[in-house]
């Protein structure tokens, strides 16, 4: 069953809403998650916190982990578990009326069991007002990995209420930038969508820019500066091999992966000019797409896999153009202001995202392929590098908050918001990894 | 900034010039001293005050001195515009302002003098804007710098150019200063 949910921000919910920090744990690096907009229209859920049989790992609990999950969307709201009347881990345990009381539309409950070194979740949803099941499952995961186990449930929580599947399961990838004796520190990392588990895949002196998913989660493309110039780089996440993939004379950069996997878009100026290229990655072979002496840059495949956004500054400033095949002639897409950059597709065609200029700030925007319809999604003013959940639902982006750059999700159509600053110093360049099943 | 070897060179031409003049017509040893004082405000490291002082001949010919002098004041004035390394552009332009170029034309023929001397053409933006479009942007300003140093003398083979988009800020913050001062290309001499 689908659900189609509205919200728009209200000023006076803006305000009532707590900021919320959960506890940083391990790395000094890791992201801290603040939760600054909830959306009007949030759906009531009820998560019930686990029943445990067995010797559990330490840590955040799962139905924790679950609650936090669907409320950093901003289409849920959740009821603290002190409010609950009873705490039932079953539906003969489950009273509806007592749920309807406390204004709950969805109840999850569920047990965790612990066999050897593996933990076993049963779970069920209930929608409140039908006294149905909408969801009823059982999932394990090794005792370590209890995280993984928890944003599993919460993906099908999500897809059982939306329709649409979770993303709770899937990785960001990101820059941080601090200080280390007195020299400057690049990290490449990898978390969680909540910032948890954060892993750091490379450390250098020089900038790191621009990390682009493989289709298959297992690789990251990204722009390294640590041979004094602008190089892309593949990185196997699980080996930690990396492969220098394009290092031409001036700027190899702004790289985007093929739904296939095996060709990277990119930009090069090795003729002289910016122009975006294709990168067959096992013959290395080139195809140039664009030929025209303006910037042609940020290139990026459209939700068919078949056209390409990208920007260029061939009408006077950085606009968003596509080309319908690769190599097509262009179209443009952008009029509404002298600055739109950067663009990233949605996953169904409906939509591009971007960063665009209004007045002397720089927001995150989105136009309706179908209407040209322009819309500005944030209230921040110094918005880089959106990046689209898969399902579509959420995306994420970074911007200048109180003088440090921190990563801000927002919900697609702008509504709900959390932030993801770094425990210290800076954070960029976020990029949102693919569903991986 | 460093006195080049070029410069040094300059300053020991003029020296030889000096003694040459001097040995062909005889002079007082006070206007040699004189000339010696005089070439060594220009360059101390040159050496000049030696040959300076050295010099028995003084100064035979006066249209010879003033052309001396001029060359002199030219190369001071060269040496000084060359001081100015940096170089600053309008958000989303790569056009060489005007008071660049009397600068740009002194370090191309500064290059065209010396063949052997390389430099590297840093490009920069300023925060705003996208990463990607601002390292195209920071190179067109690289490469527009370049171009200028080709038009004016310079040769290819001692230019080399790298863009560092926004990455690289002279000056921190998210004002309309720091910005100004963030646009901008660097020559940075090997």
């Amino acid at each position: 069953m689908t659900h189609r949910i509205w919200y728009k921000p209200s000023r006076t919910l803006l305000a009532a809403i707590a900021l919320i920090f959960f506890a940083v744990s391990g790395a000094r690096a890791e992201l801290l998650i603040r939760i600054t907009e909830g959306a009007d229209a949030a759906i009531p859920v009820a998560v019930v916190p686990f029943a445990e049989s067995g010797q559990m790992p330490a840590g955040d609990k799962a139905g924790s982990i679950v609650q936090a999950d669907l409320s950093m969307t901003g289409e849920f709201r959740t009821l603290p578990p002190e409010k609950m009347l009873s705490l039932p881990s079953r539906r003969e345990e489950v009273y509806f009326r007592d749920w309807r009381l406390l204004g709950q539309r969805y109840v999850l409950v569920g047990s965790l069991t612990r066999s050897g070194d593996r933990v076993q979740a049963r779970y069920e949803l209930f929608d409140v007002n039908r006294e149905e099941r909408i969801l009823g499952e059982t999932a394990a995961a090794p005792a370590s990995n209890m995280r993984s186990l928890a944003h599993h449930v919460s993906d099908k929580v999500y897809e059982a209420i939306t329709g649409v599947p979770g993303a709770f399961s899937t990785k960001l990838a990101y820059v941080t930038l601090d200080t280390a004796n007195g020299k400057p520190r690049y990290r490449l990392q990898v978390s969680d969508v909540d910032g948890k588990r954060a892993r750091i895949r490379l450390e250098s002196q020089e900038p790191i820019l621009s990390p682009a998913w493989s289709p298959d989660g297992k690789k990251l493309a990204y722009v390294s500066f640590e041979t004094g110039k602008p190089v892309i780089f593949v990185h196997e996440l699980g080996t930690g091999k990396r492969t220098k993939v394009a290092d031409f004379p001036g700027l190899n950069s702004a790289p985007a992966w093929s739904d296939d996997g095996r060709s990277l878009l990119m930009t090069l100026s090795k003729d002289g000019n910016a122009e975006i290229y294709r990168m067959n990655l096992e013959s290395r072979q080139l195809t140039k797409l664009t030929n025209h002496w303006a910037i042609d840059t940020e290139p990026s495949w459209d939700a068919s896999g078949k056209g390409v956004f990208f920007t260029s500054d061939r009408s006077g400033g950085p606009q968003i153009y596509h080309m319908e095949t690769p190599g097509a002639e262009p179209r443009r897409i952008t009029f509404g202001s002298r600055y739109n950059a950067r663009p990233r597709p949605d996953n169904d065609g409906q939509y591009v995202y971007y960063v665009h200029q209004r007045d002397r700030a720089f927001h995150i925007a989105r136009t309706e392929l179908k209407t040209g319809e322009e819309t500005i999604l944030t209230r921040t003013e110094s918005d880089e590098s959106p990046s689209v959940a898969p399902n579509g639902r959420m995306l994420i982006y970074a911007t200048r908050q109180n003088g440090t750059n921190v990563l801000t999700v927002i919900s697609a159509d702008g509504g709900a918001a959390y932030s993801l600053p770094a425990s210290e110093g800076d954070v960029r360049e976020p990029a949102w990894g693919p569903l991986v099943r | 900034m460093n006195f080049s070897a070029q410069s040094k060179a300059f300053a020991l031409l003029l020296s030889v010039g000096l003694v040459a003049g001097c040995s062909s017509t005889g002079g007082t040893p006070e206007e040699g001293g004189e000339y010696g004082s005089d070439v060594a405000a220009v360059d101390q490291e040159g050496g000049s005050t030696v040959y300076g002082g050295d010099d028995q001949g003084g100064v035979s010919s006066s249209a010879m001195t003033e052309e001396e002098r001029m060359a002199a004041r030219e190369q001071a004035e060269q040496q000084a515009l060359r001081e100015v390394t940096v170089f600053y552009f309008d958000f989303d332009t790569a056009e060489i302002k005007q008071e660049a170029r009397d600068v740009l034309v002194a370090h191309a023929r500064f290059l065209a003098n010396n063949p052997g001397q390389s430099v590297r053409i840093e490009g920069h933006a300023d925060e705003r804007g996208t990463k990607e479009y601002n390292l195209a942007l920071g190179e067109r300003r690289a490469n527009a710098v370049q171009r200028f140093l080709i038009v004016n003398g310079a040769s290819r083979g001692q230019l080399e150019t790298v863009s560092y988009g926004e990455e690289k800020p002279a000056v921190m913050g998210s004002s309309e200063s720091a910005w100004a001062q963030n646009r901008r290309v660097e020559l940075v001499f090997e």
